[in-house]
């Protein structure tokens, strides 16, 4: 038996449940905030920055960027390990994966990072 | 690994049917949002960095190139979305056989032409 190792859990049933959660979660965010804002047309700042100033808002932000890091973790994974191999890329695949794949990694905690800053920041 | 063994599903050589094209525009759609997050953290830090930052972002959102920017990703966002809603309606068992998958193909690129219209309005 192969055992994953650069997927999220080494275990495809917890990446399945784990993208699922996630997905939910992120649902609910962009539901709410895309029905926040069509809601209030001409939103202004004072506004804006209160409902991220909101306890509970700072919470579903920071669940939301938890989520989004292990949602597109696993997605990214899944696009890499299907697309980045060797039939489509010949020896050099490897490689090319891994390397792919610590770009994603870097790039998802960064903007981890930045985000947290963001939310914290006001 | 011998490569005399037959190679099997070469995606470049294969039609898709309607339902490998919902599948492959999921994961478009994901990359594109995966970039994204880098202008929309971009935009919701400068938004909520301070008051000039809120009116230039909304300044820069009144730009023809910025709007068609902003479509995208929220087009993008709503593909996701519906095609996203609909793997769990699938994970609980609804229109797992050839004919649902086929079905259910045909309503996300509906639901979603019809949201991505609504954003591009909503937008304008």
């Amino acid at each position: 038996m192969v055992t994953s190792v650069t997927n999220l859990s080494r275990s495809g049933l917890y990446d399945w449940m784990a993208q699922r959660v996630s997905a939910v979660v992120l649902a609910a965010y962009f539901i709410f905030l895309i029905g926040y804002l069509v809601a209030h047309p001409g939103i202004g700042y004072d506004q804006w920055h209160a409902l991220f100033a909101h306890n509970a808002m700072r919470i579903f932000s920071l669940l939301a960027l938890v989520a989004l890091s292990a949602h597109a973790w696993v997605g990214m994974w899944t696009i890499a390990t299907d697309y980045l191999t060797p039939m489509a890329l010949g020896k050099s695949a490897t490689a090319v994966r891994f390397l792919f794949q610590a770009v994603c990694g870097v790039a998802m905690f960064a903007y981890f990072v930045w985000g947290v800053q963001i939310l914290w920041g006001i | 690994m011998n490569s005399q063994r037959p190679v099997n599903l070469d995606l470049r050589t294969i039609k898709l049917p309607i339902t490998g094209v919902t599948s492959f525009l999921h994961r478009v759609s994901g990359i594109i949002l995966f970039l994204g997050i880098g202008f929309l953290l971009y935009a919701l830090g400068k938004s909520l960095g301070s008051e000039e930052g809120f009116a230039d972002v909304k300044d820069t959102l009144t730009s023809p190139l910025a709007k068609f920017v902003a479509w995208g990703l929220l087009s993008s966002l709503l593909y996701h979305l519906v095609a996203g809603v609909r793997h769990l309606i699938m994970d609980a068992g609804v229109g797992e056989t050839l004919e649902g998958g086929r079905r259910g193909s045909k309503i996300i690129i509906g639901v979603s032409v019809v949201l991505i219209v609504l954003a591009g309005v909503w937008i304008w």
